[in-house]
């Protein structure tokens, strides 16, 4: 195991005030880069001797192809990411289970997070400048909101409390390794990420010191609603006790279809914003080929208008929207964080606020 | 975050409660979850900003009960669009709901009931789940009621909860609500306690919130509706100034404070507050006494609700919109609906079965006076509220439609014209219309010829309706008509509102289009109007008849001797000629003054209902109206209606009226008034018009300037104006509720009047002191028993509404009332007058009627305009 060298508080601050001075940039997509390796199912399944096979299952390189995943995390950095997440989007029992990969969750994740510990420290070391590590926690296939089936509505296929757990098991391990943060994304169903945040917290009690979120919601439609149905205004209510260092969007559209959303939540959130949009919409044949500059003009238009603070790349993104994404906001000033008046605000699909 | 989603006081649906609503618990114990859940979704749509679920009762296994229930409410998007609040007096259960609650909600409750380790492990959790949470007054020791304890226990609760990082913005202190009344003497003050206690907390707690369980203070009254309502409303009248929050409350329940019996709120209000009341009784007992006499009505009133209700659902229906109760269309609605699905039938049958046939029956009623206008429109709010329910059924099966199918009776596309700004009468020409089964495109106010052609051509609009008030408007639906002729329209084109006449129509407008003209008198005419224009059968001759009937009066017109004129000299030579040494004494206070809020309450008392009443098309005057064999029992309801809309305006602040009135000296030239103004040098010249038509020997050829000395006198100017309708207009609007928009504006016209005529007053016992003694009833005043006129511009004595723009530059009335003016001089917001003061004991109102040609270039010259610009703004005054 190696130690972290930065954790809990110490990692929000510095991150609070490195994004006092400049426009972070994080990182971008695993999956097409670990695509364009053509590795085979050998190279997947490595030594591990799973009952089941293992190609396609891009979180368990961590341990049998390490030096794939250390290869991207590490393009990333030179790219220009100061924030660098870990390869474990299904790295928690729920998924792992399609690949008869339970047992290795807990190494997928310690290890995941200790090679871009390593690297990020290794880069950090040679210029000075800090380098984060997001432990990436996805949503799990499974909703905590939606009866999967139609004739059934209060019908749920997993617990809040299993869910709970997986989420913990998971966080726990990326701790372990080294992870600054628990990034918490694509937030499809928020009673999931509130499960999440609720592993989170317990986790904070076993270590005794604060493991920082942050949270990143998606939307299913161009109105702004993820597909448990909030708002992001009410997606905000329903999370910010979390205290999330970061709460932002990403996937399911382009910088472009994002652009009114990141506006609303530029406005209203008294933490960091963070937006990592996918590369365009897909073509035709369900490829990204949104052209890094044009990607990288796009959140640069946020930067300019003081929305973000973080900006980063989800699906179809590469080291090369990266690297144009952080040459585009170099010299431009960050976000300033709003300070909206303390309400009580509640929420159910929509936002309520009670005036003080 | 629309208006909607922030709250001031919030009202928490206490349906969804099995310890508060007998029938939900009936539900849940039986299982009919999906009939809950109906409940649920009632609440929301009736206001409900947060909905309370509680399942704590003692046969049901309240976890399952709370977990399903949330589930289910949860895949109902226009449920779970508002926070929940969990509710069960047991941890558990609390924590078993919060798992299943997706969004932000509140905890009810938690406290120090169990000591401060329990307490504080569950604010922990409240925190790790994020919800807000109620912490009830209670400690150790037990429930708070005192004052005092109650405080205590609040303000250690807050300073725990802060201590572990609680945010004080997600805490809502309960400090218990007790039932008061009890014949028990401790009890007396719980009431009072609980309004003192809020008031401490609230001020000791920065950011938490105060909230309170309503029905356990009229515990006392169970049984007695009328009571506990009562109780209910006075409490939140006090409690809610006193910094009181949110209530958990069946929002239906509440009556308007100021609509409760006097009698019976002073009694509450006496046992709420512990006051100390003469006699021998206690608060207590006198209001005892008194709820006796209150058991009966209820249970009557109930009686003969229940009785139609147990109706089968076509007369319910009927019942519904010839009543005009909207209480329960939705529900009756749906019901006919969903018998309508299964029996094989479509949506849009329930509205043209069931839902037309009722409205039949209304127009059947109104068209043969049995029924007068303000019911109609109270019948079009149930109408529009149930066909809202179809029309999502109905678009949902509209694309297996075939077009034909989708049938109204006609397209009409009505408009206030450019220019003008007035709606009334339109709107309720609109809502009759739409009664009636015609599909009415409404453009509003200010409509430009181009627009109204234009949204008919696009929406294929079988006729086109024009309103208008004021006289220019005759002008500009002539221009329309004139363009619908080169667009060879042939479309009929119907001419309503104030000015609008047949004479006028049949002289000016139906020359100027080819297809039918057809003036509208009122708005009962409308329907039958249109149908004939749609009809085929009767249309051709309803068209011919009318274009007869219009040649004839241009004949009559053309052969008529018309009243033979004088010269303008002639007439000026026979002008009026009073004693100037009457004249009023300079003003008191001249100049300018300005009034930017003056009270809403005080203006109450100088309406003049009978214009009130015509608005409506009830003729007759008031207060006799209200006991007229015909329209009495109608003006009553309205007048009913009107009285608790402005109780409303005046205790929410509503509207706002503004106001500027300016005294100056001036003097006679001519026909002309100078005006000095003290602001500039510069002074302003007042063209008037004088009386032409020849009089006998004793009578004088009138003009406004003749009541002013040319040696020297002193005029006066007002402009006043309600501003604040939009607002609440919307609302009504987006509820479908025209009775009560219309309602609103009629009574916004109402308080207009009422200022112009309390300023005048102002203006003669104080500003110009004319008539610093006047002591005048409100029917004196309207009398205009009153020494001194107000004419206003586009009135009979002063018909040229150009002369708006000056007064108002005298006034600076934009900057001191808000008010502006439309190119055609019609003020904006609607609700407005101006005018002039002429304070001469002489002074009165006439009209100017016809002039000749001589005057109008004279007229022209004076007014430094060229003549045709003249001829526009006088033709009505012209032949």
């Amino acid at each position: 195991m190696t130690p972290s060298t930065r954790s809990g508080q110490g990692a929000r601050q510095t991150l609070m005030q490195e994004a006092a001075k400049r426009v972070l940039i994080s990182d971008g997509a695993f999956g097409t880069q670990i695509q364009n390796r053509k590795l085979t199912e050998a190279d997947y399944a490595g030594d591990l001797n799973l009952p089941a096979d293992q190609k396609g299952n891009n979180d368990i390189l961590a341990l049998t192809r390490p030096d794939v995943i250390a290869d991207i995390t590490r393009a990333y950095l030179d790219a220009g990411s100061d924030i660098v997440s870990t390869n474990t989007f299904s790295a928690n029992t729920i998924s792992q289970a399609d690949y008869k990969a339970e047992d290795k969750v807990d190494a997928i994740n310690v290890e995941s997070a200790r090679i871009a510990r390593e690297l990020a420290d290794e880069y950090a070391a040679k210029d000075g400048l800090p380098r984060f590590v997001a432990g990436a926690i996805g949503p799990t296939n499974k909703t905590l909101s939606l009866s999967p089936d139609v004739e059934d509505p209060g019908y749920r296929e997993i617990t809040f409390d299993h869910l709970v757990e997986v989420y913990r098991q998971q966080a726990a391990g990326l701790v372990q390794g080294g992870a600054d943060f628990i990034l918490i994304e694509t937030v499809f169903d928020t009673l999931n990420a509130k499960a999440g945040i609720f592993a989170v917290k317990k986790l904070e009690r076993e270590l005794g010191r604060e493991v920082p979120i942050m949270m990143s919601m998606t939307l299913t439609d161009l109105s702004g609603r993820n597909l448990s149905g909030h708002t992001v205004e009410a997606f905000w209510h329903s999370v910010r006790h979390a205290r999330p260092v970061t709460i932002g969007l990403n996937c399911s559209f382009g910088a472009e279809q994002l652009r009114p959303h990141v506006q609303l939540l530029a406005k209203l959130a008294d933490t960091l914003v963070m937006v990592y949009p996918n590369a365009g919409l897909p073509n035709e044949l369900g490829e990204y080929d949104e052209e890094p500059d044009t990607t990288a003009a796009l959140v640069k238009a946020w930067a300019d208008k003081g929305q973000v603070n973080i900006l980063g790349g989800c699906c179809g993104s590469t080291p090369e929207h990266i690297a144009a994404m952080a040459k585009a906001v170099v010299g431009l000033p960050p976000r300033e964080l709003p300070e909206p008046p303390t309400v009580m605000r509640l929420a159910g699909l929509e936002p309520f606020e009670i005036a003080a | 975050m629309t208006e909607q989603n922030i709250a001031n006081f919030v009202n928490i649906g206490e349906r969804t409660n099995v310890t508060g609503s007998a029938r939900f618990k009936k539900l849940i114990m039986e299982g009919d979850y999906a009939a809950a859940v109906e409940v649920a979704r009632q609440q929301v749509e009736n206001g409900a900003q947060v909905i309370d679920v509680n399942m704590d009762e003692g046969l049901l296994d309240a976890v399952h009960a709370m977990t399903t229930f949330l589930k289910l409410i949860g895949a109902e998007p226009d449920i779970a669009r508002v926070p929940v609040m969990v509710d069960s007096s047991k941890w558990h259960v609390i924590e078993a709901g919060l798992q299943c609650v997706s969004g932000k909600p509140i905890v009810n409750s938690i406290s120090m009931k169990e000591g401060e380790e329990e307490f504080l492990a569950h604010a922990r959790l409240c925190m790790d789940y994020g919800a807000a949470a109620v912490v009830m007054a209670f400690d150790e020791t037990g429930q708070a009621d005192t004052k005092q304890r109650k405080v205590e226990i609040c303000t250690r609760a807050y300073k725990l909860l802060t201590g572990i990082g609680f945010p004080p913005e997600d805490i809502i202190f309960d400090p218990n609500i007790f039932a008061v009344a009890t014949g028990i003497e401790e009890h007396d003050r719980y009431g009072l306690d609980f309004l003192e206690a809020v008031k401490e907390i609230k001020a000791a707690c920065p950011h938490a919130k105060t909230s309170g369980g309503l029905s356990n203070l009229s515990f006392s009254f169970r049984g007695n509706e009328v009571v506990r309502r009562a109780m209910h409303s006075v409490f939140l009248y006090h409690a809610i100034p006193a910094g009181l929050d949110m209530a958990i409350v069946n929002a239906g329940q509440i009556d308007i404070y100021d609509q409760i019996d006097p009698t019976l709120r002073e009694a509450c209000e006496d046992v709420i507050l512990n006051r100390d009341v003469p006699g021998e009784e206690t608060a207590t007992e006198r209001l005892i006494a008194l709820a006796e006499s209150y058991k009966g009505k209820d249970q009557k009133a109930e009686k003969e609700a229940a009785e139609w209700r147990g109706w089968p659902v076509e007369k319910r229906l009927e019942h519904a919109l010839v009543k005009g109760i909207d209480a329960h269309i939705v529900d009756d609605t749906e019901e006919m609906r969903a018998a309508t699905d299964a029996r094989g039938g479509r949506p849009i049958e329930v509205i043209e079965g069931p839902l037309m046939d009722g409205m039949n029956v209304v127009g059947d009623l109104f068209g043969s006076g049995k029924m007068f206008l303000p019911q109609v429109v109270k019948s079009a709010r149930v109408m529009k509220k149930a066909v809202a329910h179809l029309i999502p059924y109905i678009e949902a099966e509209k694309d297996k439609l075939p077009e034909a199918e989708q049938k109204t009776k006609g397209k009409i596309v009505m408009a206030t014209v450019k220019g003008d700004v007035h709606d009334i009468g339109k709107n309720i020409v609109g809502v009759v219309l739409q009664c009636n089964g015609y599909d009415v495109i409404d453009l509003g106010v200010m409509v430009p010829w181009s627009d109204i052609l234009k949204a008919a051509n696009d929406n294929k609009a079988d006729i086109i309706g024009l309103s208008g008030l004021i006289t220019p408007s005759l002008d500009e639906m002539v221009t329309v008509a004139e363009e619908m002729q080169g667009a060879q329209m042939t479309i009929p084109l119907l001419i309503g509102g104030a000015t609008t006449s047949k004479v006028h129509t049949a002289l000016r407008i139906d020359p100027a289009y080819e297809g039918p003209v057809i003036h509208v008198l009122d708005a009962s005419r409308a329907v039958g109007v249109a149908s004939r224009l749609l009809s085929d059968t009767q249309r051709d001759a309803f068209v011919d008849d009318t274009a007869s009937d219009y040649v004839k009066v241009r004949e009559a017109r053309e052969g008529k001797t018309k009243n033979p004129l004088f010269t303008l000299e002639e007439a000026r030579a026979n002008h009026y000629d009073p004693f100037y040494s009457d004249k009023p004494a300079p003003p008191m206070q001249p100049g300018l003054h300005v009034f930017d809020d003056w009270s809403l309450a005080d203006l109450r008392d100088y309406i003049d209902w009978t214009p009130f009443f015509r608005a409506w098309e009830l003729h007759g005057n008031f207060p006799k109206i209200l006991d007229d064999e015909v329209v009495g029992e109608t003006a009553r309801t309205l007048f009913d209606d009107a009285n608790a809309m402005l109780d409303r305006i005046i205790d929410e602040k509503w509207l706002t009226a503004r106001g500027v009135c300016g005294l100056w000296p001036c003097a006679r030239d001519g026909d002309d008034i100078t005006v000095y103004l003290e602001r500039n040098e510069e002074h302003v010249v007042l063209p008037m018009l004088r009386q032409q038509i020849k009089k006998s020997r004793d009578r004088a050829n009138m003009c406004l300037a003749d009541f002013i000395d040319p040696a020297g006198d002193w005029i006066g100017g007002f402009a006043v104006g309600i501003h604040g309708i939009d607002e609440p207009s919307r609302k009504f609007i987006a509820d479908k509720d025209d009775y009560s928009d219309i309602l609103l504006k009629s009574l916004a016209d109402r308080f207009a009047e009422a200022f112009a005529e309390r300023l005048h007053k102002h203006v003669r016992t104080d500003l110009w002191g004319y008539a610093p003694d006047e002591q005048l009833t409100n029917d004196a005043l309207i009398r205009e028993e009153y020494r001194g006129i107000r004419p206003a511009p586009g009135y009979p004595a002063c018909p040229d509404h150009s002369l708006k723009p000056m007064l108002f530059e005298m006034l600076d009335a934009e900057a001191n009332t808000g008010l502006t003016l439309t190119e055609n001089f019609a003020m904006w917001p609607t609700a407005a007058v101006s005018g002039l003061y002429f304070g001469h004991p002489e002074a009165e109102y006439f009209g100017v009627a016809r002039i000749g040609r001589d005057q109008l270039e004279d007229y022209a010259q004076r007014r430094g305009v060229d003549i045709a610009t003249a001829e526009r703004w006088l033709r009505p005054n012209l032949d």
